[in-house]
């Protein structure tokens, strides 16, 4: 039986973190490449509001998912062309994006609000889902969860084994170098911001046709602020991430299954516990000699031009 | 005849007027276009809005009642960042000083003599919003943590913490299912002006900007701060101790923020409720930055987004628009401020006669 | 290179220079800070357009509009700061920007690199991070940079500054088995006796103009006396302006440095263990070429940078005139009347600031020092560089110190600015004594009462100016680092 619980904890842990994943996954790129990207949270709040919108017109899953992404990167794209090209303080920047997704959704949600729209059902997929345990856990979720499974991967290789995934990190932590050497830098931060604008706006459209579903003011609830916590608790790469995402989760599903079987454990230090274990991160990473390897990119959030150089 | 576009402007006088122009151009368009989505006539919109926020005695203190935490949180962001320190946890710091004030008022504001009761909570807001504000500061300064993070992650730190408190810990038990504190004892109220909800929190906000004005030009400690902000190298030099500055300063601004939580508490609500964390501190960042980091500007930007707030409920009221209209205005002015660097790192290049 | 003329605003950094490379030759750059070495270089790489004149490869005239052509030619220059990514693989900095498919396997790269630097002999892990390397390695790695895009010409920056002399060694033969490829080799430095030890051929700039373009071989023929010819052509002794120095009875010891060690920003010690002794009423000289330690050992007096070992004995007041007089010595968004009290504001600020007691000074002293414009609210940004060192020695001798530190303190200035500073510096002595730290010779004679000559972090000699005229004859030599 025990078994059984801990099954049912894992599951959920996994579906609730698929939104924080996408949107840590995009922001680990746009970092990587230089860009602090404070909006996500207003970014995933569009998203998520759009994809639902787009479905509850057309009744179709998939131009949600993607009017979520294109509205994403749109935003994200503001946010390139003010810190990249006008090199507009990146912080101002961000949480002006934040705050106009935060309005937007709030003021155009309204209608929306209690709608019923189709949604990502669970599929299974055959033979793996019948491995004991695992199979349960892996194998028998919705789709945007098995994308999550082949993006993973993908990203992180392309970051560490690919030319480009190597542009980017040196564009992120030398731009000077990167520039000397050939690299285009403002195309690379341009390209890394709106992917990961695309990635968060899909991470908020999870929410609103998978994981809740519908539309609620607000509904990402913070998350955004997680996923930024969990670019910076995975060191920025991408394996990290998502299993710093379904850990946070798992703190999540932990809180949930508490609360609903009487255990006594005080749900707002769970709460707390992903930022707490993030600064705790923070603080261990930046010790220069063990983690510099890992810590954050030193261009992070330092606008380039050529004339400086 | 080719025009282009280039980098580097020359930045004239005119340049700057015309960028004042461009920038209110842009707000108003954008902000227009939001309206007509809305379908309302945006002309009329906007005298409406102006109109409820500085016609009326009733308008213009409720205007007065949402600039108060915003002038006092975009005080906090832009002491800080006169040093070149990011306080995005200027939310967290807020709460934490309601909190601060809040166990005064329920604990401590029946035992002591009713004079001292609100210089108390004034200090227990400080020092709970400075306290949480030196955390990342410390943690800057000893492991070189950026601010930015830190500050921001504590945050939710802090408005979990006040989530505990008004759900349980304190939580009131006579309250019948609605989440919060006990009210306060009368005397922990803050007193209110003229039959209005403004109350003292204004006089503190109101002080502070000509306090931090009068920091910054007639104390060796904003004459410290200015160099700090302005060049590390030259601060070293002048052998200012810069770490200890951060701290001080951090916690001054957390402070500030902290007063901001506790004339909510005890100026508004009268008691910890869901409510208090409502993006003050983020609307504080924007503010400073519009104001360029200038005491008088921060009081001035801040009555004038108070005014965009109080405008939107009262839209919401008369014209079933959603008050969130607001909230896009807000971004659409700063996004307007933003995109106004373009007039100044762009030239449009006029080429007259198809000479190559 | 025929005939480059390159321009910067006012200056003339490369005036008609013309320059020629033979295949498998390793050609040494010579000349002084500002002789226009690293812009000449800099325009062959492609980084600098010329304003007039040209580039000619094997007969073809060629024109660089960026790095990547002078590349596509195969000519790569490694800078004298490094162009690496510290948290990247050494791998990784050599691929970046070089890789022609988009996967990259690691292993088989760290072979192919491995061997490179087996071959000539540029020991380096492949494996290892920037980060943990020490400078020497670093450099290897810029060249193997180069040698993994078949560089033909390789130009080098400054390239034994931070070495050791173990390192040099190992350099040289690398270079040496280089050119037995066909590499031919560009090497910049102002270091004499090591180009005499490496070099085929010398062109010596000075003052942006070619002073000199000999044979190696020829001078090693004509033995001593040509070195010294050599070594003044660099440094261009010119007529000593006679400066009205009155004469000052020397006092007792304001400033004494024993055994001082002090270590640099990368691995290596800066200051290896220098001594001398500094008195009231004189002006001591610390001449040198920039980079042998000068900066290292001034922070470590004034305490911005911590000693290693040794020992800084000092009475008296002390102030500082930095020489990055715009970041370091200045605040440049801050008013003329808000940088005059930089250094001394808590004086005026006792509880707050009296703003007409700052106002009085700063009116005082832009008086006193002829600071243009003479308002006091203007940024000091706006200064122009006399104008702002005139400021900035107004601060500091305005408070009257036993110990004045100048390091540099006329580059960049005119004659009449010069001569002005010049003279502020001789009257501090009235007052106590005045570290002069320069690379001008000139202006360390002209002054100074006593001169040290500074290399590699030691001093070479001290030497009195008024009673030892024989060694006088010497300093271009020590300053290029011979005993």
């Amino acid at each position: 039986m025990i078994l059984g619980e801990i099954t049912f904890v894992i599951i959920i842990a996994i579906q609730s973190s698929m939104s924080i994943l996408y949107a840590t996954l995009g922001e680990i790129y746009t970092e990587r490449s230089g860009v602090l990207n404070l909006g996500i949270e207003g970014i995933m709040l569009m998203g998520a509001l759009v994809g639902f919108a787009t479905t509850f017109y057309t009744q179709n899953l998939l131009l949600g998912v993607l009017a979520a992404m294109i509205v994403g990167g749109l935003m994200a794209s503001v946010h390139a062309f003010l810190t990249v090209t006008l090199q507009v303080n990146q912080v101002v920047s961000g949480i002006t994006i934040f705050t106009l997704g935060i309005g937007l959704t709030d003021y155009f949600g309204q209608s929306l609000i209690g709608e019923v729209a189709p949604k990502f059902s669970v599929v299974g997929i055959p033979l793996l889902q019948d491995i004991p345990v695992i199979g349960q856990i892996l194998f028998q979720q919705n789709a945007l969860v098995y994308a999550a499974y082949i993006l993973v991967p993908l990203m992180t290789i392309f970051l560490f084994n690919t030319k480009y995934g190597l542009n980017i990190r040196s564009v992120g932590e030398k731009p000077s170098t990167a520039d000397t050497l050939g690299v285009n830098v403002f195309r690379i931060r341009y390209l890394c911001t709106i992917f990961g604008g695309m990635l968060a706006g899909l991470g908020g459209s999870y929410l609103s046709l998978s994981y809740i579903p519908g539309w609620r003011e607000r509904m990402t609830g913070g998350q955004g602020w997680i996923a930024i916590a969990l670019t910076i608790f995975s060191m920025r790469n991408p394996v990290f991430g998502s299993l710093g995402a379904v850990f946070f989760g798992l703190i999540n599903a932990f809180r949930v299954y508490s609360q609903a079987s009487q255990i006594a454990v005080p749900t707002f230090i769970l709460k707390m516990l992903p930022y707490l274990c993030t600064i705790f991160v923070l603080v261990v990473v930046s010790k220069k000699d063990v983690f510099k390897n890992l810590g954050v990119p030193s261009a992070l959030g330092k606008p380039y031009s050529r004339e400086d150089n | 005849m080719s025009i282009s576009i280039e980098k580097g402007a020359n930045i004239t006088p005119l340049t700057k007027t015309f960028k004042a122009f461009f920038i209110v151009l842009a707000a108003l368009t954008l902000g227009s276009i939001l309206f007509i989505i809305a379908g309302v006539n945006p002309f009329k919109a906007y005298i409406t809005m102006i109109g409820a926020s500085f016609g009326s005695l009733y308008g213009f203190s409720e205007v007065l009642v949402r600039a108060t935490p915003i002038t006092l949180c975009g005080l906090s962001v832009a002491f800080a960042a006169k040093m070149l320190l990011w306080n995005i946890g200027a939310e967290g710091q807020l709460v934490m000083g309601g909190i601060f004030s809040a166990g005064v008022a329920l604990f401590l504001s029946e035992h002591i003599p009713s004079f001292t009761v609100i210089p108390v909570m004034v200090i227990a807001g400080c020092v709970g919003g400075g306290i949480w504000a030196s955390i990342p500061a410390v943690l800057k300064y000893w492991k070189r943590v950026d601010e930015v993070l830190t500050s921001l992650l504590l945050n939710y730190v802090a408005i979990f913490l006040f989530q505990n408190l008004y759900y349980v810990t304190w939580r009131d038990p006579a309250g019948r299912g609605f989440p919060g504190t006990a009210k306060f004892p009368g005397i922990a109220f803050l007193p209110r002006f003229f039959g209005t909800r403004v109350h003292l929190g204004l006089v503190f906000a109101v002080f502070s900007v000509f306090l931090i004005y009068f920091i910054f030009s007639y104390t060796k400690w904003g004459y410290e701060i200015r160099v700090s902000g302005e060049s590390t190298e030259a601060a070293r030099y002048a052998k200012i101790k810069i770490n200890r500055n951060m701290v001080l300063v951090m916690f001054f601004s957390g402070a500030l923020a902290g007063i901001a939580g506790m004339s909510e508490a005890s100026g508004i609500h009268f008691r910890l409720m869901e409510g208090l964390a409502s993006g003050y501190g983020y609307t504080g960042i924007l503010v400073a930055f519009l104001s360029k980091l200038n005491p008088f500007l921060v009081l001035t930007t801040s009555i004038l987004f108070g005014a965009l707030i109080f405008g939107g409920d009262h839209l919401q009221v008369v014209a079933q628009i959603p008050s969130a209209i607001s909230t896009v205005i807000q971004s659409i002015i700063l996004l307007s401020v933003l995109f106004g660097a373009l007039v100044t790192r762009y030239r449009i290049n006029v080429n007259m006669g198809g000479e190559r | 290179m025929k005939g480059i003329i390159k321009r910067f605003s006012r200056i003339v950094a490369n005036n008609k220079v013309d320059f020629d490379l033979r295949v498998g030759e390793i050609h040494a750059l010579l000349g002084e800070n500002g002789a226009g070495k690293t812009t000449l270089m800099k325009i062959l790489s492609g980084l600098y357009q010329p304003d007039e004149g040209k580039i000619l490869i094997k007969g073809q005239t060629v024109r660089f509009r960026s790095p990547k052509d002078a590349m596509d030619m195969s000519i790569g220059m490694v800078h004298q700061h490094f162009e690496l990514v510290p948290k990247l693989t050494v791998v990784e900095n050599i691929m970046l920007g070089a890789c022609k498919a988009v996967f990259i396997d690691i292993p088989e790269k760290e072979k192919e690199i491995q061997g490179l630097s087996e071959k000539y002999g540029l020991d380096v892990n492949p494996k290892s991070r920037i980060y943990q390397l020490s400078v020497g390695e670093q450099q290897r790695v810029e060249i193997l940079k180069m040698l993994y895009r078949k560089v033909k010409i390789l130009i080098l920056d400054e390239p034994t500054s931070s070495l050791t002399a173990n390192e040099v060694e190992k350099l040289f033969s690398t270079l040496r088995k280089l050119t037995k490829e066909g590499c031919s080799i560009i090497f910049i430095t102002h270091k004499l006796e090591e180009v005499l030890e490496i070099a085929d051929y010398i062109t010596v700039l000075r003052r942006g103009k070619v002073a000199a373009a000999v044979n190696v071989k020829r001078i090693k023929q004509m033995n001593g006396l040509a070195t010294s010819e050599l070594a003044k052509m660099m440094v261009g002794r010119e007529v000593i302006l006679s400066v009205d120095k009155n004469e000052i009875s020397t006092g007792k010891e304001i400033l004494g440095i024993e055994n001082l060690h002090v270590q640099g920003d990368r691995r290596e010690e800066s200051v290896r263990g220098i001594s001398f002794s500094l008195n009231m009423g004189e002006i001591f000289g610390i001449l040198g070429v920039a980079g042998n330690g000068q900066k290292e050992m001034v922070e470590a007096i004034v305490g911005l940078r911590s000693i290693k070992d040794g020992e800084i004995r000092r009475k008296g007041s002390m102030n500082y005139v930095p020489e990055d007089r715009i970041n370091r010595a200045a605040v440049p968004g801050m008013s003329i009347a808000d940088n005059l009290i930089l250094t001394s504001y808590k004086d005026f600020s006792k509880p707050i600031f009296h703003k007409g007691l700052v106002r009085n000074h700063g009116r005082k002293l832009i008086k006193k020092y002829d600071i243009k414009p003479p308002f006091l609210s203007i940024p000091v940004k706006q200064l122009s560089g006399g104008n702002l060192q005139r400021l900035i020695l107004a601060r500091e001798l305005s408070q009257k110190p036993n110990l004045l530190i100048a390091e540099q303190p006329t580059a960049g200035l005119d004659i009449s600015s010069t001569e002005q500073v010049w003279k502020f510096l001789i009257s501090q002595r009235e007052n106590g004594a005045v570290l002069l730290v320069s690379g001008n010779l000139k202006e360390v004679l002209s002054i100074s009462d006593r001169i040290a000559v500074i290399f590699r972090g030691s001093l070479m000699d001290i030497i009195s100016v008024k009673n030892q005229p024989e060694k006088i004859e010497k300093i271009e030599l020590m300053m290029a680092g011979f005993v």
